[in-house]
């Protein structure tokens, strides 16, 4: 298949995928069935397209031009290619993980979930092989849509509550600040393309760039840059899966990939020089602030969440550090957080799934009855909080190599004392596992682990996230090769 | 002469022989046969017509003459780009309303005054229709009140008894203005000289400092502005969208005010557009700020609203801010906004109004006159009618102008304009006030989604086909005209550029 036809492929297979799912609503066999096959073909096809790309090519596509001049195309580029391979990639696992707990937790309206999970994958491809702003825009609208039904899936008042925060915060800010960006940007630059060394014209002064940035930074709100942070929290309602794919990884990467992708193709990081130092001190804020709520959380995915906004802050403190040294960092960050998160969300779900618990002062000698669960969980933790030999230390290590780079010293000091912090809130977890003594409760209800596919699936990531660290070697060169000027 | 050469005059005379025809029949079926039959062919015309004017160079005009009389002396039907682009629009939403009204005003009317309907709407039509194509000011008036009273029939036609007060107070102020639009027609006939549009605009340049022509502007301006609704002036239209029957609304609102938009964009530009009279009085920032408050105002409002059918009456208050915003600007984007927004918010605001129909078919009690469509017989409606309620999301997305629906490129051009100008604030404004569409779409959504059922209502009960294909054909396009643009925009663009190139 050509290049062109790929790209094609892989945005029409998870939509087929959808079809496919909301016809065989009735078959749930079936149903799954056509989820994971999707899923593995969606993935396949995405790989195909990992040769050209390291090989220098930049395939791409229009679709159609609904305004003039602004065509909905697509061009896959290295940060794309990265970002699309760890969405795809994980939705396999993810789907499979998606089984046994669905099944296990007996969800109703599984139909609508697997459809809706299909469509915010084929709107997360999309963003990442965006070629202009009017595509991301568009798709990135889309996702916040279609992931609104798998946020409110449980139907609860609570449920509704969450969505409207989900809804209100993520719409809000890309329509009040994203979307006039974007359009001042076409108003000045008269092209909104992604290319090397940014599109803004020389002229422009650097109070309006500073103006522009803030808005792009605050309209994308799925980068939960503080103070719009609080749908990711909220969105922690939403059944396990979904917390774990889409706001571990596709959600929330598509947040933080558009904040890099704009710095890097829409600015261009010479550019920008000397306009960042606010945003690394919010990023900064934003990390630390973060992890102290995650510190103080009781509740096991509410923690994991705020765990999320601080470690998503730490892609947008790399990439406004500019440094190239640090955009890598960022690039691999977006990779390494996702295999890890992915890890921790998994292990909670299973326990949810094997006990219904979801406070971690339940947790109490929980290891010894899900030792794969727990060891997964583990080696995420490893990951968030960058020790070897999980995949977040390759990424740290670009990150203190930037941070040394620029000699910034107060960033430095930031990152230490956040991977202090998450040693915090996410040792105990560990501790409370295998070396406290389980509670009366706990001995009353005796369970096991949770149902194989999703000790299955933890297992996978958990291995992934090693295996992350020991061979880096795609997703550091995709990363290198981003910030080659042609 | 061949038949090619006649279609502007059988635009309007096909529908408006339609409608007596319908009276003399008046069994309801045949009626119906027969406007339905002139509406169809109203819209083949129409879109013969715009093959006709993209078959001639650009900015050409199709110019006919009324019993051969030569203007400026005889009556001259005028159709440019941007006629035949209201004239796709009147005639097309005709086309799809009427086959869906059979269905729908079985349940709405009483069975005897079936023909008055068909009659009516046909008569509303040729008024919409003769409105937009002639080229002659006196007869605007004359149509403009053809449409207008066909209108107070239609909307008196409503079940609810409240129908009858609403279509009092639609007649009293739809009066006041159409005698507005006379008197200032009638000044400027007493100046120039001419009640031809085109002959028109090329005497007022001499006299553009004259009092009565500067007075002939403000009472144009307050007469066409009470009849497309510009906020404070839109008090008839929430309670005669709301108690109308369900197909009546749904026309009005996607062709009335917007052809009166139409004579709006008519007066200014094309009559005082050559001219300096337009800065001689403060009419655009009037026209801003009043825009500006429709679109927080009336959104607002609308959030608060109990009945649905009021909820988006109101909201059209809103939209009809977004139009008039862009003319306020006075400018190739500003303009193009507007034009593009009165199809694609006529489109989407019809798809709702439709879907409402038949949404009332569905809550209905087995034999009982449909109920209003107030929210607490919404719970759970996803359940029970998933096509209608899924629709009307959709066609909500594009009032809110999500990205990939038809509200998106209104937005993108109306946000264009306002950076332009250099007005920042004004981006802000348009924006924040989108996001008022989303709470009152969302209670929809909320209501229809996430509420349960009343009990024994559990049951799947989608409404009839024929309700639902025309009102889903909106609904596609505009999501279709979100994504290509190539029709809308492009003539848009083109009717914009001819329309303030020639400004001085």
């Amino acid at each position: 298949m050509s290049a062109e036809t790929l790209i094609l492929t892989a945005l029409l297979l998870p939509l087929a995928g959808a079809l496919g799912i909301a016809l065989a609503g009735r078959a749930p066999t079936l149903r799954e069935g056509i989820t994971l096959t999707t899923a593995v073909a969606l993935f396949a096809c995405v790989l195909q397209l990992l040769d050209p790309v390291l090989a220098g090519e930049r395939p791409g596509l229009t679709l159609i031009e609904p305004l003039p001049g602004l065509p909905i195309a697509f061009r896959v580029e290295p940060l794309g290619m990265l970002f699309a391979l760890v969405a795809s990639g994980l939705w396999i696992v993810n789907s499979i993980y998606s089984i046994g707990y669905l099944r296990g937790n007996r969800e109703r309206h599984q139909t609508r979930f697997y459809v809706c999970f299909a469509l915010s994958l084929a709107a997360t491809l999309a963003i990442a092989f965006a070629a202009n702003l009017l595509t991301l825009f568009l798709f990135y609208e889309a996702l916040t849509l279609v992931t609104y039904p798998l946020v409110t899936h449980s139907g609860t008042d609570k449920a509704r509550r969450a969505g409207r925060t989900y809804l209100a915060i993520l719409m809000g800010t890309s329509v009040l600040f994203l979307l006039p960006a974007i359009i001042y940007v076409w108003h000045i630059a008269g092209t909104t393309d992604f290319r090397a060394g940014g599109i803004l014209p020389a002229e422009m002064d650097q109070g309006d760039l500073g103006v522009l940035l803030a808005l792009f930074l605050f309209g994308t709100a799925k980068a939960a840059l503080m103070p719009f942070h609080r749908w990711l929290p909220a969105a922690m309602v939403a059944p396990t899966p979904v917390s774990a794919l889409l706001h571990a990884v596709a959600v929330v990467k598509a947040g933080v990939f558009t904040v890099v992708k704009v710095m890097v193709y829409v600015f261009g990081p010479e550019r920008l020089a000397g306009a960042t130092d606010w945003l690394i001190a919010l990023a900064g804020f934003t990390i630390l602030a973060a992890s102290l709520v995650a510190l103080s959380a009781d509740n096991l995915k509410r923690r994991l969440a705020y765990s999320t906004v601080s470690q998503l802050s730490y892609v947008i403190l790399a990439a406004a550090l500019l440094a190239p040294l640090s955009l890598v960092a960022a690039a691999l960050h977006i990779a390494t957080h996702a295999l890890g998160k992915i890890t921790l969300f998994f292990a909670a779900g299973s326990i949810y799934t094997a006990t219904h618990k979801t406070e971690v002062s339940q947790l109490d000698g929980i290891g010894r009855r899900m030792p794969w669960t727990m060891a997964a969980f583990g080696i995420g933790a490893l990951s968030m909080i960058g020790l070897p030999p999980a995949a977040g230390f390759v990424s740290k290590w670009f990150l203190i190599s930037g941070v040394m780079d620029q000699g910034h010293w107060l960033a430095l000091g930031v990152i230490l004392a956040s991977t202090l912090i998450s040693a915090a809130y996410l040792l105990p977890v560990l501790y409370r596992a295998f070396f406290r003594p389980l509670s009366a409760e706990a001995l009353a209800h005796p369970h096991g682990e949770a149902p194989l596919p999703i000790v299955l699936a933890l297992t996978l990531t958990a291995a992934g996230t090693l295996a992350l660290f020991l061979f880096p070697g795609v997703p550091l060169e995709l990363a290198q090769q981003m910030l080659v000027t042609q | 002469m061949s038949l090619s050469a006649q279609l502007p005059a059988l635009q309007v005379v096909l529908p408006l022989l339609s409608a007596p025809l319908a009276v003399l029949l008046r069994r309801g079926w045949l009626a119906f046969a027969v406007v339905t039959a002139a509406a169809w062919a109203a819209f083949a015309i129409a879109i013969g017509l715009w093959l006709q004017v993209d078959a001639l160079p650009s900015n050409g005009v199709i110019s006919y003459h009324i019993g051969s009389w030569a203007p400026p002396w005889g009556i001259e039907y005028r159709i440019d780009r941007l006629t035949s682009f209201v004239l796709v629009l009147v005639s097309g939403m005709a086309a799809l309303v009427l086959p869906y009204s059979r269905a729908s005003i079985a349940r709405e009317i009483p069975q005897e005054s079936h023909y008055l309907f068909y009659a009516m709407l046909g008569l509303c039509l040729a008024g919409l229709l003769g409105i937009t194509i002639t080229g002659d000011a006196f007869n605007v008036f004359v149509f403009l009140e053809i449409s207008s009273l066909s209108a107070y029939v239609l909307i008196a036609l409503g079940r609810d008894r409240r129908a009858l007060a609403a279509s009092y107070r639609y007649l009293i102020m739809g009066s006041i203005g159409a005698t507005f639009i006379v008197i200032g027609i009638g000044f400027l006939y007493l100046m120039t000289g001419t009640l031809n549009l085109a002959d028109m605009a090329a005497r007022i340049g001499a006299i553009e400092s004259s009092r009565p022509v500067l007075a002939a502007l403000a009472f144009l301006t307050v007469g066409i502005s009470l009849k497309l609704a510009l906020f404070p002036l839109h008090q008839w239209l929430p309670n005669a969208y709301t108690y109308a029957p369900s197909a009546v609304t749904a026309f009005l609102a996607a062709t009335a005010t917007k052809v009166s938009v139409y004579v709006l964009i008519r007066f200014y530009f094309s009559v005082f557009g050559d001219s300096l009279v337009f800065h001689k009085l403060p009419l655009p920032q009037l026209m801003l700020w009043l825009s500006l408050l429709a679109l927080f105002a009336a959104s607002f409002i609308a959030i608060f609203q109990d009945n649905l059918k009021r909820l988006f009456a109101y909201s059209s208050v809103g939209q009809i801010g977004y139009i008039t915003l862009g003319l306020s600007f006075d400018s190739v984007n500003g303009l193009t906004a507007s034009i593009v927004h009165l199809f694609n918010h006529g489109i989407a605001k019809a798809a709702i109004f439709l879907l409402i129909g038949a949404l009332v078919v569905g809550i209905a009690r087995p034999g009982a006159a449909p109920p209003a469509p107030t929210f607490d017989r919404l719970a759970g409606l996803a359940r029970r009618m998933p096509l209608t309620s899924f629709g009307i999301v959709i066609a909500g997305l594009s009032l809110i102008g999500v990205p990939g629906t038809a509200g998106f490129i209104s937005k993108w051009y109306l946000v264009l304009a306002a950076l332009e100008k250099g007005q920042l604030w004004l981006v802000g404004a348009i924006l924040l006030s989108s996001l008022l569409a989303v709470a009152y779409v969302w209670r929809f959504v909320e209501a229809a989604y996430f509420q349960a059922p009343p009990p024994g209502r559990e049951l799947k009960r989608e409404a009839p086909l024929s309700l639902l294909i025309p009102a889903w054909v909106l609904v596609l396009a505009s999501v279709w005209f979100g994504l290509d643009t190539s029709l809308t925009l492009g003539s848009a663009v083109e009717v914009a550029e001819g329309l303030v190139r020639h400004r001085p």
